[in-house]
């Protein structure tokens, strides 16, 4: 869909990470997914009178690395906040969240825009909270409530406005995605929930100051439609003020199978939340130290690691995106390489492509297919790497390392017994090849024919030919020096 | 600052509660009375003065993140007014928070 190009977009997003913690923010409670509904459950997340809460310090561990890794300012002291507000599927009353005094505060991402350039979005604030619990509404005429999610720990991340377009919203998230992911606190999923987005978004005429009014538009529940979502309401609003109207302050939740925003329904006096600091929860005092030990543990940050596959192992810029979108893949790409440098004594820089193209184009093939996490890819990073071993030091050649590729998807062996089983060990017998030269020659008189009167681009022809006699085997390199001395012969 | 009948209406809203006429006045005048109790502090210099948003001196008490058993599911729908076998039942809620 196309933009109005008069208008601006202005996008600021609500990112919420539900955090890989095993239990709940303040109960012991596991967070696991998919549980038989409220059996995941104390007296704490059932909001029974006279608990109290106690903070899980992964959240808190957690959320530094967020906070670190976006370049966030760490406050030394920071507090809980009750959110009040009536829901069934919030036993409690109450949302424990942050308000005044979050933990992370002033950071920025960078991300890739299409004209090549980085731009850096500021992050206002990140802070730590407690999820809900889950309704369902359309199984029986009551609402049925499954309190199993209440009090998972979530982070969310608020952007500063400075989005300008619904690629950009979208680059954004990614990013978002990218880092949690890589720093462990977060699957990213955002089918399942694990990662949510709200969006405030207003338009203003190109060369404005004023920002014009916002609306916020919630339930987009995937990158897709995240996208869509921004697009739709931004056409809105520009249509809306072109005819004469107004923008006005509004919450509307995007319909998926409809592919419309639709205002949300809501009592005037609904979104008073009488914020206060939670007197059951103590405040959390971050020191220098815990800062520098979380720093010091960091796995190193998406670009920093894709900027050093380009400069470092020359791999194409086009590689290294596609390899470092996962920390998973990227880790199995430099695992895989570290391996095969180890057995071909070649330094790093010289495989790595070679490396790269087996982990894009089979790699990610076979886990896309299978729907599975590359750590549980059915070939690992040592096989992989003993495989393409064996192209290099001739004993198969890479056509058959295909051929052996897919094999080992199935069998546990190690890709040396998979060729010797299957008989694919490469022929380099000149003896034997010339003998399959010999019989493809013979069988193929007129274009030899046409070779001797000077038609070279036969040669292929042949080569192809003797191929197919050695089932793939045949050693393509001896094959052609073979063919070239007989077929000179012939000329002569 | 002083609560009106209005004021009184729009908490009594958020917090669920209905209150006949003679309530909501009575109300009004205890809630000015506490207010106006709490007006005393404003004849101190607190401008220097942090916040206070616990009474205890006590921080970072952390728990370690390791699950700890919880109830039974008959347990945890014992005490609800209504419930089915698996979950708690409310009357229909339509709509977001």
């Amino acid at each position: 869909m196309k933009l109005n190009e008069n208008y601006e977009p202005v996008i600021g997003l609500e990112v919420h990470a539900q955090l890989l913690t095993k239990t709940k923010a303040f109960c012991g409670c596991p967070t696991t997914f998919g549980s038989e509904p409220n059996t995941n459950v104390c007296p704490v997340c059932l909001g029974m009178p006279g608990t109290l809460p106690v903070l899980n310090r992964n959240l808190v561990e957690f959320i530094l690395r967020m906070g670190i890794a976006t370049n966030c300012s760490i406050a030394p002291r920071s507090i809980f906040a009750r959110k009040n507000y009536f829901y069934p599927d919030l036993p409690k009353g109450y949302q424990i969240s942050q308000y005044e005094e979050p933990i992370c505060t002033n950071g920025w991402v960078e991300i890739d825009i299409d004209d090549g350039s980085r731009k850096k979005i500021g992050i206002t604030r990140i802070h730590m909270e407690e999820d809900a619990g889950k309704s369902i509404h359309d199984i029986e005429v009551d609402t049925l409530v499954d309190v199993n999610r209440c009090g998972v720990p979530l982070i969310e991340i608020v952007s500063e406005p400075d989005l300008r377009s619904p690629k950009e919203a979208y680059l954004y998230l990614s990013k978002i995605k990218q880092i949690v992911t890589y720093l462990g606190i977060c699957d990213g999923n955002m089918e399942e929930g694990s990662l949510r987005c709200d969006a405030n978004v207003s338009v203003r005429k190109k060369g404005e100051k004023k920002f014009g009014t916002k609306t916020e538009v919630k339930n987009m529940n995937s990158f897709r439609n995240v996208e869509r979502a921004l697009e739709y309401e931004i056409n809105r609003q520009i249509q809306l003020i072109e005819d004469g109207g107004e923008v006005v302050q509004e919450t509307l939740l995007w319909d998926a199978n409809q592919n419309v925003a639709v205002p949300m329904r809501s009592k005037e006096e609904a979104h008073d939340y009488r914020y206060f600091p939670d007197p059951d929860l103590v405040p959390v005092l971050v020191d220098e130290k815990w800062i520098a030990r979380v720093r010091a543990d960091l796995p190193e940050y998406p670009t920093k690691r894709r900027d050093r596959f380009v400069a470092e192992l020359g791999l194409p810029a086009y590689d290294a995106d596609v390899l470092t979108v996962e920390k998973g893949v990227a880790d199995y790409f430099e695992e895989t390489l570290r391996k095969l440098s180890s057995v071909s004594g070649k330094p790093a820089k010289e495989d790595a492509k070679q490396v790269s193209n087996w982990v894009m184009t089979d790699i990610l093939r076979v886990i896309g297919e299978q729907k599975i996490d590359i750590d549980d890819s059915p070939v690992s990073p040592n096989r992989l790497a003993g495989m393409i071993g064996l192209v290099y030091d001739g004993t198969i050649s890479g056509k058959i390392a295909k051929e052996v590729f897919e094999e080992m998807l199935t069998s546990k062996d190690d890709p040396k017994s998979i060729v010797q089983r299957k008989g694919l060990l490469q022929v380099s017998d000149s003896g034997e090849l010339e003998k399959v030269v010999d019989e493809v020659l013979a069988s193929n008189q007129p274009q030899v024919e046409k070779y001797i009167g000077g038609n070279e681009k036969v040669f292929g022809f042949f080569v192809g030919e003797a191929m197919k006699v050695t089932k793939g085997k045949g050693n393509p390199k001896i094959v052609n020096e073979i063919l070239r001395k007989k077929l000179q012969a012939l000329k002569n | 600052m002083s609560v009106t009948v209005k004021d009184v209406e729009h908490v009594a809203a958020l917090a669920r509660l209905s209150f006949s006429q003679d309530e909501k006045e009575r109300l009004t005048h205890e809630l000015n009375e506490i207010l106006q109790y709490m007006e005393q502090l404003n004849s101190l210099d607190t401008s220097t003065v942090e916040p206070l948003s616990h009474v205890i001196q006590l921080q970072n008490v952390f728990r370690e993140d390791e699950i700890r058993p919880g109830v039974s599911r008959e347990d945890a729908l014992k005490n609800a007014p209504v419930h089915s076998e698996k979950f708690f039942k409310v009357p229909k809620v339509i709509g977001d928070r």
